[in-house]
């Protein structure tokens, strides 16, 4: 089933071919007009060990049920269609039963409180091989954080059955936006991948820009208006405590993106009307110049092992995208297709690198290979911009703002296959979204 | 002049705010979409007239504070450079007045380069007075990117009255 199921990953990057080619395999995939029939599974439940877990267990099961089904690559069958009736978590699975509903994987759970703390356990099943896929688990938390083990749970079962790393169990910071057009308020947020727990770690005083995460998750960097002018500040997440980084008077920074081993930051500084990139230590502020191009360098991102960045630059005329060693030097074009690109961001695979497109006045998402081979547009709409991966380097969110006076932001997410493209849920209009390293 | 009339209304206020806020640069000045709102054609009075050579209210409408850009371009036009020579005599001639020029892009861009867009524009026009006769300590830049469009819809005509340049006169310091 595994073997089967990577097959199909790779199809949604390879075309219908390959998947068609594994048609004689148990697990049924149709492919039709390039959409992927979803994997069925089912959840016998996760049952409640006692009255008092009854509520938890519901919820935490809704939360893995909406993981799985929001890739867009699991369809969840009906408990009404169960033919098996499981009510302990040691009940033998009967795998006719599953199969005849056609569940090609099978969850059972429980959820149980033991000493104030929320136990849950689950075994994950390949109904049509008829065994047990990797050991059970067992996970305990406190209560309050009963969405982040129903994620863990949903990492785990997506891992197995995809082979790739997981990413529920994530956050977002983003730009939460109110007010019109002409006079937009906004604050940083933090929230749950999937919209939920969001906090404000900004009130609305000033313009915030563009968030990113350290890579450990503990710190953001951001730009601000709060002087009056374009600054770099750093947050810490746990506290919401920000302190402003040294800058050179008369000058703009912004456009921050932290090194992989957060030691470093790289961002762009304008100067005379001139922008372009630099590098500054974090603990000691020293400060070293990366670009002396006459041309607007911005929108830096390292690569994961820290070595490279990729960057735009309009030295050639329009923005285009350019790799070239973290410690500055020639720079190597790597977008040459039409249009314009821009804010390009390096995969944490460290395959890809994700930007924005601007082509005959639409605005795309796409990727590219880190050599600029393989380009393709994943959207297409009025604006969209500013993609950010997902720690496993499979989805891509980012900011989609609709046309005209009450035109307003939203987040989006997309696979890096360009299917299963939705609307983030935000409390608000939002934008600037940029995604956090899987929690510990 | 064509941009005067719209130009006024927002110059006014954010010049009223300037004169009673001497933290200009705190958080308090956040552009003149900020302070952009009806009730602003009132306000006017508290600046002197435009037809007084010597108020702010002549610099901002009837010189007119604004130049505009070509698409994607921070090159000035001749009608800008005919607003930045007035704007510059006026500055020599009134030096205890200050200027920040914010720089502004419209929508049809990603934010962070509209940011240095932007001040790619405000630094021409600032170029261009400091080339006029004005001291370059009296003048500071700033960009606001996309993020303070005057005109709110998604077309050529509210586009080009955002690609701009606006000089804001107080008589605080700059740069302090």
């Amino acid at each position: 089933m595994k073997r089967f199921v990577l097959a199909m990953m790779m199809a949604l990057l390879a075309g219908p071919m390959a998947a068609f080619a594994q048609s004689q395999e148990p697990l049924h995939i149709t492919i039709t007009d390039g959409v992927i029939e979803p994997l069925p599974f089912a959840m016998a439940g996760f049952l409640p060990e006692s009255p008092d877990a009854a509520q938890m267990a519901q919820q935490i099961s809704k939360v893995i049920s909406d993981d799985l089904t929001g890739t867009g690559l699991f369809r969840e069958i009906p408990k009404s269609a169960y033919v098996q009736k499981i009510d302990t978590f040691d009940t033998p699975v009967n795998y006719s039963d599953w199969q005849a509903i056609n569940a090609q994987a099978l969850v059972v759970g429980s959820v149980g409180m033991s000493g104030g703390k929320l136990v849950v356990k689950f075994r994950l099943f390949d109904v049509f091989s008829g065994q047990q896929m990797g050991d059970g688990q067992q996970l305990a938390a406190s209560p309050a954080s009963w969405r982040r083990l129903a994620h863990k749970v949903s990492d785990v079962i997506y891992s197995r059955i995809t082979g790739e790393g997981p990413y529920f169990d994530s956050r977002v910071v983003f730009v939460s936006e109110s007010g019109p057009k002409n006079d937009r308020q906004k604050r940083l947020a933090v929230m749950d991948y999937d919209g939920a727990n969001v906090s404000y770690l900004t009130d609305a005083s000033t313009i915030v820009l563009a968030p990113r995460f350290s890579r450990d998750g503990n710190k953001v960097l951001y730009t601000t208006f709060e002087t009056g002018f374009p600054r770099i500040k750093m947050l810490d997440v746990a506290t919401a405590s920000a302190r402003l980084l040294p800058d050179v008077p008369g000058t703009m920074t912004f456009a921050p993106r932290f090194s992989p081993d957060g030691s470093k930051i790289v961002y762009s500084l304008e100067q005379n009307g001139n922008t372009d990139l630099w590098l500054m230590d974090v603990a000691s502020g020293e400060t070293q110049r990366l670009t002396t191009s006459p041309s607007i360098e911005t929108s830096p991102s390292f690569s994961p092992d820290g070595k490279q960045i990729v960057f735009e630059s309009d030295r050639s005329g329009t923005q285009q995208l350019y790799i070239m060693s973290a410690s500055g030097g020639d720079a190597t074009r790597i977008s040459f297709g039409d249009g314009r690109y821009s804010t390009p961001v390096w995969s944490p695979r460290g395959d890809m690198i994700a930007f924005t497109k601007q082509n005959a006045g639409r605005f795309h998402i796409g990727v590219m290979r880190t050599d600029g081979s393989e380009e393709r547009l994943l959207t297409s709409s009025f604006l969209d911009e500013g993609p950010t991966w997902s720690p496993n380097g499979r989805v891509i969110m980012f900011t989609r703002e609709s046309p005209g006076a009450q035109g307003e932001a939203a987040l989006y997410s997309v696979d890096i296959s360009g299917r299963n493209l939705k609307k983030v849920p935000t409390p608000g209009p939002a934008s600037d979204p940029a995604w956090s390293p899987l929690l510990p | 002049m064509k941009f005067a009339a719209k130009a006024a209304l927002v110059v006014a206020i954010l010049g009223l705010a300037a004169c009673s806020n001497p933290d200009k640069y705190g958080s308090g000045a956040v552009g003149p979409g900020g302070t952009l709102g009806p009730g602003g054609a009132g306000m006017n009075g508290g600046m002197g007239g435009v037809n007084d050579p010597n108020s702010p209210a002549y610099f901002s409408q009837t010189i007119g504070d604004m130049v505009h850009f070509q698409v994607d371009q921070s090159t000035l036009t001749d009608t800008a450079r005919g607003i930045l020579t007035q704007q510059a005599s006026w500055l020599v001639s009134h030096p205890s007045y200050t200027a920040i020029i914010e720089g502004h892009a419209d929508e049809q861009g990603t934010r962070e380069y509209n940011l240095a867009l932007g001040a790619r524009r405000a630094n021409a026009a600032q170029e261009f007075l400091i080339s006029q006769g004005v001291a370059a300590n009296r003048l500071r830049t700033v960009s606001y990117g996309k993020e303070r469009p005057l005109a709110v819809c998604s077309s050529e005509e509210c586009y080009a009255k955002n690609r701009r340049a606006v000089t804001v006169i107080s008589q605080s310091a700059v740069g302090s």
